[in-house]
């Protein structure tokens, strides 16, 4: 469903992703795996073209997206979540779900608010709150449900675990395996293996934005020598 | 008590159109992050349009819809400017986007002549509310109390269009994280146009809706649009409630300025404006900048190499030409070169805070027309020699510099911007209304040099000795340590501050010797032309100095001086042109277009392709 071939960004002059390779197959749930600054947010940004590349392709569902504008981009189905959130502090929590609203599209869920609020029973309590006013999780599972109302097929899932609470991280452990069950596809970024075991079938690893392993988890667990090398574990 | 109460609906009914145009700036500004200076042509073009609807739609109702169709027009034309001008910019350094706003004032100054003359357009009178009311026992014009009922409706409407509609929130989270909007699907692109619509509308609706009271004239644009920068520095940038605030305040104040104060009405509004500042930074509602978001002027600065040999030859070469410019040169060269030198180092100074200090002044021109008030001021009251006068006035203009730098410094950005031209036109309003003193609008004459000095030739070798030594003089600061730590605080505050550079305190400095070295050149000018007019000190002063240095190219130090001679030169040109405005804003707005790093950085990077000049990679 995505392909990225060779793809080589920069940051000006910076070198960040060198010919990266990897594929993520429809109604898989894909692991980038890598240290801090080893390019996972970047990777991220060159799908969605916030960071256009350089040279190679990024193919989704048969098209090049190289070039594209962003909202061409989330047009075709991709949905992004943004490490840091990025969820609008001074707009309630009803008005993000509302920037994030596109019309239903063929052979994907159509999300409603109140479907959100079932996935998010926070959220629901919140609706009238401003962003700013929520916690760290909260405003992770805002940030979720913003993207999710613009009803992509697959989703970008930038650290979805990063600083918020085990419980938390546990509840987002489940909303990714039933986004999964309802179809969609799923990339997610992640330090660690922890939480890509729980709910990753694929792991893709880079270092220093190059592509490293890539293959099921039941290889890579059978593999701890290239885990010890690429994770901190 | 009548009285009390008959002036203070008066300043609330004046409020009605400042509010519009504010809020429409507020509003362009916050999705867009342009500051749009043409925003008080949209306001002037709103009354002329207006105004000839009026002329073909009778009667009441004619009235009316004339004002509504005039707000519709002027919010296309806008459109129009966003998708020719601001479009193909949008990617271009921010501050780069002001210049072709600046050409855009200049366009539309020439097509309203164009199309309206000269002649200033007496407002028609509204059908049905020609007279006035007696409120306990004071004449309240009835048009006034019909703004009064109007204002807070167009308020509550826009209010509503932006917290309870979807265009409303997403305007809303395009002002906050725009690259986050469009990742989530939304078209930047409409919703810039579409804010640009509405934003313009706005200007254009008021512009209309105060005719009855004001008329049309060519001057509005530049007349509001002060007014509209105090109000959105006092309201704070991006907030309806606080431009509704503001603009009732300052009306509310003109009014009764214009009563009991009349000598100082204007300077009133910028007191109000400091004493706010001192309290409210960012003003009323305003909220503290997003570090980082302005002053960023593009990719990544090259180092600056001291001249290298063949640069040394040019320009030793360039000055041999120009100092033996009176062996083959007329008389009108040499006065044309020596308004080209002034200018120039009027020029390099702002381009010493602008380029190597990020502080983007846009009120330069009350130190340039500082210097030249205190040269013109020393000979006439006191019959100062011109030598003496020549080294007070930067002495002056320094010391204007150090106050207005010590309030603006404590703001960054925009708001800097905007308070630089709030001063320089506080400046303005003193010399123009202190008319005992200043003689006003009259200016001061007579002011020639010493007898030794008022050949042109010997005046013309005057002023290329001052002027070139100033410009080596701010050549050399550069490259000293003092260059350095002013690049440092511009490139990140925190990091220069981590280094032991006080940033306040360098910027603050560097702002004074930018104002002193503008008073030097000021001084020259008075001189030069034997007379100081106010409009040395207007808004127009500044803008010409801020076009060169971006024209000229922010980045390089040549920028600031190439762009002189070349806006010079061709204003020389054009203006022998009826619509030389026209043309020169067109030419503005091309060059911005295809030489986003100015005529010098655009050069240079010519010649590096061609193989000319090494380039930044191997000449390390
Ligand atoms: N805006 C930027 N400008 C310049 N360099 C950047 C920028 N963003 C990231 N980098 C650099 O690019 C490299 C990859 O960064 P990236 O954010 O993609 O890593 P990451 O794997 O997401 O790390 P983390 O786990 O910390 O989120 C890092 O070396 C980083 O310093
Ligand atoms: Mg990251």
């Amino acid at each position: 469903m995505l392909e990225i071939a060779s793809v080589n960004s920069f940051y000006g002059k910076a070198h960040v992703l060198s010919d990266l390779s990897f594929t993520v197959q429809r109604g898989q749930v894909a692991a980038l795996l890598g240290r801090n600054g080893a390019g996972k947010s970047t990777t991220m940004k060159s799908i969605m073209q916030l960071v256009v590349p350089r040279s190679g392709q990024v193919r989704f569902m048969g098209h090049d997206l190289v070039g594209l504008a962003p909202h061409r981009v989330a047009k075709m189905g991709l949905g992004y979540v943004p490490e840091d959130r990025r969820i609008f502090t001074d707009l309630t929590v009803l008005e993000n779900l509302e920037v994030g609203r596109q019309p239903s599209r063929e052979g994907t869920v159509t999300w409603t608010r109140d479907m959100l609020f079932d996935l998010f029973p926070n959220l629901a309590e919140r609706r009238n709150n401003r962003g700013k006013e929520m916690s760290g999780g909260e405003q992770q599972m805002l940030t979720i449900a913003r993207t999710l109302m613009g009803n992509p097929s697959f989703v970008l899932l930038d650290e979805p675990s990063e600083g918020i609470a085990p419980v938390i991280v546990e509840q987002m452990a489940r909303v990714i395996l039933q986004l999964k069950s309802e179809g969609l596809t799923v990339l997610l970024s992640e330090q660690n293996l922890h939480f890509a075991r729980a709910v990753a079938d694929v792991a893709v690893i880079i270092e220093g934005g190059a592509q490293k392993f890539h293959g099921t988890l039941a290889e890579l667990n059978a593999q701890p020598e290239i885990r010890d090398a690429y994770l901190s574990v | 008590m009548g009285f009390f109460i008959a002036q203070l609906l008066t300043g609330l009914a004046n409020a009605g159109a400042l509010f519009m145009v504010a809020s429409g700036l507020s509003l362009i500004f916050g999705v867009t992050r342009i500051v749009n200076f043409a925003h008080g042509s949209f306001y002037m073009l709103g009354a002329y349009v207006g105004y000839s609807l009026m002329q073909v739609l009778p009667g009441a109702v004619g009235f009316w819809t004339s004002i509504l169709l005039a707000g519709v027009i002027v919010g296309l034309i806008g459109v129009i400017v966003e998708i020719c001008v601001l479009r193909p910019v949008y990617r271009a350094p921010e501050l780069f986007q002001l210049v072709a706003t600046f050409g855009v004032i200049l366009v539309i100054q020439d097509l309203t002549l164009m199309t309206w003359g000269a002649e200033d357009v007496l407002g028609p009178r509204a059908p049905g509310l020609t007279g006035v009311v007696r409120i306990m026992g004071e004449p309240v014009p009835k048009y006034d109390l019909a703004l009064l009922v109007i204002t807070p409706f167009v308020a509550l409407g826009l209010w509503y269009l932006i917290t309870r509609t979807r265009v409303g929130v997403l305007v809303r989270a395009a002002t906050q994280d725009r690259e986050m909007v469009g990742a989530l699907g939304v078209n930047q692109s409409w919703l810039f146009t579409g804010v640009f619509f509405l934003g313009c509308a706005l200007a254009g609706l008021g512009g209309a809706l105060q005719l009855p009271k004001g008329g049309a004239d060519l001057l509005m644009d530049f007349n509001i649009l002060t007014a509209v920068f105090v109000v959105v520095v006092i309201g704070g940038m991006g907030s309806l409630p606080g431009a509704y605030l503001a603009a009732v305040l300052i009306s509310v104040l003109g009014v009764f300025g214009v009563t009991y104060m009349p000598q100082s009405t204007l300077v009133l509004m910028f007191v109000i404006m400091v004493l706010v500042l001192m309290i409210r930074p960012y003003g009323l509602f305003g909220r503290p900048e997003v570090a980082g978001e302005h002053g960023q002027v593009g990719e990544p600065e090259r180092p600056i190499k001291p001249a290298g040999p063949r640069a040394r030859m040019i320009v030793a070469a360039g000055l041999a030409l120009l100092a033996l410019m009176p062996v083959y040169g007329s008389n009108f060269t040499l006065v044309l070169a020596t308004d080209i030198l002034i200018f120039c180092l009027f020029a390099a100074s702002l381009h010493f805070i602008l380029g190597l200090g990020g502080l983007v002044s846009f009120g330069h021109a009350a130190f340039f027309g500082g210097g030249a008030y205190v040269a013109a001021l020393l000979v006439t009251y006191a019959d100062t020699p011109m030598e003496l006068a020549l080294l007070l006035a930067p002495l002056g203009a320094g010391m204007a510099a150090i106050i207005i730098g010590w309030v603006c410094l404590r703001l960054t950005g925009v708001y800097f911007a905007m308070l630089t031209l709030a001063f320089s036109q506080l400046l303005w309003s003193l010399v123009f209304q202190w008319g005992e003193v200043t003689r006003g609008d009259d200016g001061l004459v007579n002011i020639w040099p010493s007898a030794w000095a008022s050949g042109t030739t010997v005046y013309f070798y005057l002023s290329l000795v001052i002027c070139t030594g100033g410009i080596l003089f701010l050549r050399h600061a550069a490259h000293a340590p003092f260059g350095y730590a002013l690049r440092a605080a511009r490139d990140s505050a925190r990091q220069a501050e981590a280094t032991g550079i006080d940033t306040k305190r360098v910027q603050w400095a560097a702002f004074a010797l930018a104002g002193a070295m503008a008073g030097v050149a000021g001084g020259l000018f008075v001189f030069s032309k034997g007379s100081v007019f106010p409009n040395e000190l207007e808004i127009a002063r500044s803008f010409d100095a801020l076009i060169v240095v971006f024209l000229g190219g922010v980045k390089t130090l040549a920028g600031g001086v190439v762009g002189g001679v070349a806006l010079e030169g061709v204003k020389d040109i054009l203006t022998r042109f009826e619509y030389w405005r026209l043309a020169l804003g067109v030419l503005i707005i091309v060059v911005v277009i295809v030489a986003p790093d100015g005529l010098v950085g655009t050069a240079r990077k010519l010649a590096e392709r061609w193989g000319i000049l090494r380039g930044a990679e191997d000449g390390k």
